[in-house]
């Protein structure tokens, strides 16, 4: 007999699409949402596809009440996902930091516009970058990732995925027009090469269960609805259990817990992608589709022996600090690229204390940023 | 009584957040008792309730029950309620709002459910106020009467809640008071036992902050107002249109068959899958 040698496909795929195939790869088995330009494909592929695994698919009223089917499926049990645009992301907010406060795993997809109000829904944008980390009212932490092509799109909601699960929390990810519209050749990973980490569950008997336990490593293990435990879940400010409290200490407890789940581990959660970083005096720092024109004008400048590189975060919160206070240290120059009137500049600003010379470079009218305008600006600023 | 204490007693989380949050003399403690013996009768398995519900006064009784108990945002227990049914149909699921939470902020959600016919039970305790933020007038204050953001009277229009469910397409509709908690345990026990959206509407009196503005009296005359007034529909068929001038109907006001949109989701499941 003739043993099948698996062969890895290069195949086209649109961003959107890859997304959804992702969420699947990564055991997604609901989603809620609501029609938006340009986030539409993805619920169209998960409405056809998720039963076909067994999994469910509900067009929801409106933003505010998919964020809810979300978080109450997730509660039951599920892993489940929402994608929208900026208008439906600013109605999310409130219910985003329902699930925060309720340490409820979801992963909501933001596929930018430009705004503010209903702004340009057919154009790229990068504008909604602050709004990842701040949208919801309240003290918090976000955990959100970006994507620059249609293979992060795959790689990244698995991503996403893992981290929700691993660290009881939502998780954004920011695509954009360009990447859900855009179609791209891929190879995707094999089944068996994609890691999914499911959440921890319960190991001791209901009564001793607490939904919200502190403990050392400030993650809880999470039952269930219906398994047994019948724990309480609310809003509120709560105490371990998962009951009202007005008390100080359960107070600060609490809001410690949820900067210390993420703030412990950030090493785990940060990721920072590099190229041509090895011999590189100046650096453009980009994310998302702004960094695919970075780096061809990276391409560009190294033709005529400039010494950049790129730094391209996919984890835009928690900003990385650490590394970009490294990188002011090492550096004379960083150009912050954004398709925004300049959001995550101010952090690299905030990191660099006067170290490097910064110097932005912005686009805010609908279009992608070109290689050219990068490389006439990095030429400009040298 | 003592009999129905012990039967409600076992259903409390006693160890953990009591006393309750409601003002003595409150109807919605009624409810919830009536509500736990109804599941007992059913004899429905602790494990197999989810409580839902949202902001309001009426929305802190999952908090005291040892159900799964889901207390979420303003509004928004029907679509968080509705996320847990899909995720787990085999749950019973319940949600408690009231007349602001369920009909104001709510007022899309509870449309789109019935619509949908999602086997949720719906129990809204209206008692014609937003009671927990000190008496602003809701979408069910009635015609002229107080709130203190209606200081002069209130001169909109006040929903009729069952007919509210019965136009967006709920396929049960009940309504009962905080007097009569023997019909109304029965009312409960229909809706969740039917399958697809049901709504039981409670009138429930809120002596201290709505009976207060309103001149209403007290506990007991707010009840007494609610026996004069209380018509069932069975009784009401033998009335005069002109005795039923200033009453309200009671019992259940609609009962209708339709696919239920759980089940009928696994069909789709089924022909995605090529089963069918």
């Amino acid at each position: 007999m003739e043993e099948k040698v698996k062969e890895k496909k290069e195949i086209l795929l649109q961003g959107n699409v890859a997304c959804a195939q992702g969420a699947l790869a990564a055991g997604l088995n609901f989603f809620a949402g609501y029609p938006i330009t340009p986030s539409t494909e993805i619920a169209e592929y998960l409405a056809k596809n998720l039963p076909k695994y067994g999994g469910k698919f509900i067009q929801m009223e409106d933003e505010i009440a998919s964020i809810s089917a979300v978080i109450g499926a997730s509660l039951a049990g599920a892993k489940a996902m929402t994608a929208t645009s900026g208008p439906g992301f600013s109605l999310m907010q409130e219910n985003i930091g329902y699930a925060y406060i309720a340490e409820v795993p979801c992963v909501i997809v933001d596929v930018q516009r430009g705004g503010p109000s209903t702004g340009l829904p057919t154009k790229v944008s990068q504008s909604d970058t602050m709004q990842a980390r701040w949208g919801t009212h309240g003290d918090y932490h976000s955990i959100t990732l970006a994507v620059s092509s249609v293979k992060e799109c795959f790689e990244l909601i698995i991503r996403a995925f893992n981290l929700s699960e691993k660290y009881r929390t939502p998780v954004i990810l920011l695509m954009d027009e360009v990447i859900g519209h855009m179609r791209e050749k891929v190879t995707l990973p094999q089944p068996e090469e994609i890691k999914v980490f499911n959440r921890w569950k319960p190991t001791v008997p209901p009564e001793w269960y607490q939904h919200f336990e502190i403990n050392p490593h400030f993650i809880s293990p999470m039952a269930s609805f219906g398994e047994g435990y019948r724990f309480n879940v609310t809003g509120l400010t709560h105490d371990p259990l998962g009951f009202p409290t007005a008390k100080a200490q359960e107070i600060k407890d609490k809001l410690d817990k949820l900067r210390n789940k993420i703030e412990h581990n950030i090493n785990d959660i940060v990721q920072v992608k590099e190229e041509f970083m090895e011999d590189a005096t100046s650096a453009i720092f980009a994310y998302g589709s702004a960094a695919r024109s970075a780096r061809q004008a990276i391409r560009i400048a190294r033709q005529k022996r400039i010494k950049v590189g790129l730094i391209q975060p996919t984890t835009v919160w928690p900003f990385p600090d650490v590394y970009m206070e490294h990188m002011s240290d090492k550096l004379e120059l960083i150009l912050v690229v954004e398709l925004n009137q300049g959001q995550l500049v101010n952090e690299v600003l905030r990191t660099n204390c006067g170290r490097a010379r910064i110097r932005r470079l912005n686009r805010y009218d609908g279009e992608l940023i070109t290689p050219d305008e990068i490389f006439k600006r990095l030429r400009e600023v040298r | 009584m003592e009999q129905m204490t012990k039967i409600t007693y076992r259903y409390l989380r006693t160890k953990k957040k009591f006393p309750s949050v409601w003002c003595s003399g409150c109807g919605i403690g009624i409810v919830f008792g009536t509500l736990i013996r109804a599941i007992d009768n059913l004899k429905l398995g602790k494990d197999q309730i989810a409580l839902v519900s949202g902001i309001g006064c009426s929305s802190r009784m999952p908090v005291y029950a040892d159900f799964n108990t889901l207390h979420t945002t303003h509004g928004r227990a029907l679509a968080f309620a509705t996320g847990v049914k899909m995720a787990k149909p085999e749950l019973s699921v319940i949600v408690i709002t009231g007349d602001g939470d369920g009909l104001a902020i709510g007022g899309n959600h509870f449309i789109h459910t019935a619509r949908r016919n999602i086997d949720i039970t719906t129990i809204l305790l209206n008692n014609n106020t937003y009671a927990m933020t000190g008496g602003q007038y809701s979408p069910c204050t009635p015609f002229e009467k107080y709130g203190t953001t209606a200081p002069f009277g209130n001169v909109e229009r006040p929903f009729d809640p069952c007919d509210l469910a019965k136009g967006s397409g709920a396929v049960f509709v009940a309504r009962g008071t905080t007097y009569h908690v023997i019909q109304l345990q029965k009312l409960i026990e229909k809706a969740i036992v039917k399958k697809g959206f049901s709504l039981v509407e409670v009138v429930c009196h809120c002596p201290v902050i709505y009976g207060r503005l309103n001149r209403e009296g007290s506990a007991v005359e707010m009840m007494k107002w609610q026996r004069k007034h209380a018509v069932s529909i069975e009784s009401a068929q033998r009335m005069s249109p002109e005795k039923l001038k200033d009453k309200f109907l009671t019992g259940v006001l609609w009962d209708i068959e339709f696919p239920e949109y759980c089940e009928e989701y696994e069909k789709v499941i089924a022909r995605a899958q090529g089963r069918s």
